[in-house]
């Protein structure tokens, strides 16, 4: 079950092998085992709540989106969908939508995974009608996923994905680079890794495009995070100088916003990432670090993360985000001992000895690690116990 | 092993205060993290925690390191020990 590594500081930490499970029809694995309620659109929310209020055990997801959008945006919508409904952390899904075209096309994506997927259109039909139908099927998915069963999974099975939110200055010290020292430890294990926050990496986007793996994703991480600071300058008033660094930034010490986004940085150690990917996207090139092009805003960056397929997300928080999301369970750290002694509620792993000097950076990574395989195997997160179920679509402009 | 501030990688030339606040003419213990070893720097101003210390003389136009990293240039000379913040550094941005 253990394996050991030497570690760059010369000291060998026991890296477990594998974790408990549930393996999927599709070769993936998945550290939970939900049943959800998928609304295609917002006006299929209340249909979805009703389902999941009636049969015990599902998981509604309601969101604000889904009508009149197009192009890219509208891509981004169904990638979004299919992308949370083939998550492996997702035994079973039940998808409602106003219409059937757009409704099946998610049930069809959803059901290359293998998984039991079933849509069912309001239309003609109405919300009664619909809940009892979907009613019906729902409880015979979460009748047949209580029998799964957690069984030993490879560690090349878990999927991690990582933004910090919240951020303060012990962020950049402590809470940071600790995720970064485990991603230090589990990139050799073969897992698959993500970081996203384009915008919150301006400032260091120079040194952060040197971390790619070949010169193609370097140049398209530049590509990419061109693309937002022209968006910028063509929206903004000013050049973000009054608003990046934040005045409670530099109340805290940030002077600059290149020491802001290299305290972000921190959080991918010495890995160097192998694709850039769109929003929402599967990662295709196997495992290793990718970066996604996400907002800097929690819950989409965790919704988008999620929807390409990731399994289990650490979030280092200074001053002490609460962020949570239905299907991918969020780890919390943070190195602040006033957010710990505050609002410990929302902490799973507290690494504040670091600067105390109690704990080491090495140490501090093995403690968020011995955290997230506790977590992989079953132990509720602070968020998934406090009830956070934050799903939110990213929506790139208006809708026709 | 108390420590009064943390340098991230060897070659920065600021440090971050880690404790409530240092006094002038504090001697402080420093602790780099990169390597785990340690330095004492004497302050020269009054500095709140999560703000930075400078641990070299620097003069207008040189480079803050921190994280081993550029993070801004000094626009107003800056003594050993002195508070290192916006009024004597400034981003390379814009």
């Amino acid at each position: 079950m253990f394996t050991t590594l030497k570690q760059r500081s010369g000291r060998i930490m026991e890296i477990p092998k594998s974790f408990l499970g549930y393996k999927r029809e599709n070769g993936r694995a998945g550290t939970r085992n939900h049943v959800i309620i998928l609304p295609v659109d917002d006006i299929s929310n209340a249909c979805a709540e009703a389902v999941a209020n009636n049969i015990k055990g599902t998981i509604a997801l309601p969101h604000s989106y889904g009508r009149l959008q197009f192009g890219a945006d509208l891509e981004l919508h169904f990638r979004t969908m299919i992308g949370t409904g083939s998550n492996p952390n997702v035994a079973a899904v039940i998808v409602i939508g106003i219409e059937p075209k757009w409704t099946k096309k998610i049930v069809d994506g959803i059901a290359k995974t293998g998984k039991p997927v079933e849509g069912f259109h309001i239309e003609r039909t109405g919300d009664i009608g619909t809940v009892m139908k979907a009613s019906k099927k729902a409880q015979e998915f979460v009748m047949w996923s209580s029998e799964k069963q957690r069984e030993e999974c490879a560690m090349s099975d878990l999927w991690i994905s990582v933004k910090c939110g919240e951020s303060d200055t012990t962020s950049g010290l402590a809470a940071n680079p600790t995720v970064g020292n485990l991603m230090d430890k589990l990139e050799p294990m073969g897992v698959h890794l993500c970081f996203g926050e384009t915008s919150e990496l301006t400032g260091a986007e120079k040194v952060c495009a040197t971390r790619g793996a070949t010169k193609e994703a370097s140049d398209k991480f530049m590509k990419t995070w061109s693309a937002y600071n022209d968006f910028i300058l063509k929206e903004a008033t000013d050049d973000l100088s009054e608003s990046q660094p934040t005045a409670g930034n530099i109340a805290g010490g940030l002077t600059t916003i290149e020491e802001k986004a290299f305290g972000n940085f921190q959080k991918i150690g010495n890995c160097k990432f192998i694709d850039v990917l769109e929003p929402a996207e599967e990662p295709k090139k196997g495992k290793g670090l990718y970066f996604m092009d996400t907002s800097s805003a929690a819950a989409e960056c965790v919704t988008l993360q999620a929807a390409a397929g990731f399994n289990i997300h650490l979030f280092p928080t200074g001053q002490g985000n609460i962020v949570g999301n239905p299907i991918e369970p969020v780890i919390k750290l943070t190195a602040n001992p006033l957010t710990v002694k505050g609002m410990g509620e929302h902490i799973d792993c507290d690494v504040s000895k670091i600067l105390s000097r109690e704990m080491n950076m090495s140490q501090a990574g093995d403690e968020l690690i011995k955290t997230t395989m506790r977590v992989a195997n079953g132990r509720l997160t602070c968020a998934e116990a406090l009830g956070h179920k934050e799903f939110v679509m990213t929506k790139l402009y208006r809708s026709a | 092993m108390a420590t009064d501030i943390i340098i991230h990688d060897q070659k920065d030339n600021v440090g971050v205060v880690v404790i409530e606040k240092v006094t002038p003419k504090q001697d402080c213990e420093c602790w780099i993290m990169e390597n785990d070893s340690s330095i004492d720097i004497q302050s020269l101003d009054e500095i709140p925690l999560g703000h930075k210390i400078a641990m070299a003389d620097l003069k207008e136009g040189d480079t803050i390191l921190k994280y081993g990293h550029d993070i801004g240039k000094v626009v107003k000379s800056i003594k050993k020990g002195e508070h290192v913040h916006v009024h004597n550094v400034k981003t390379k941005k814009w």
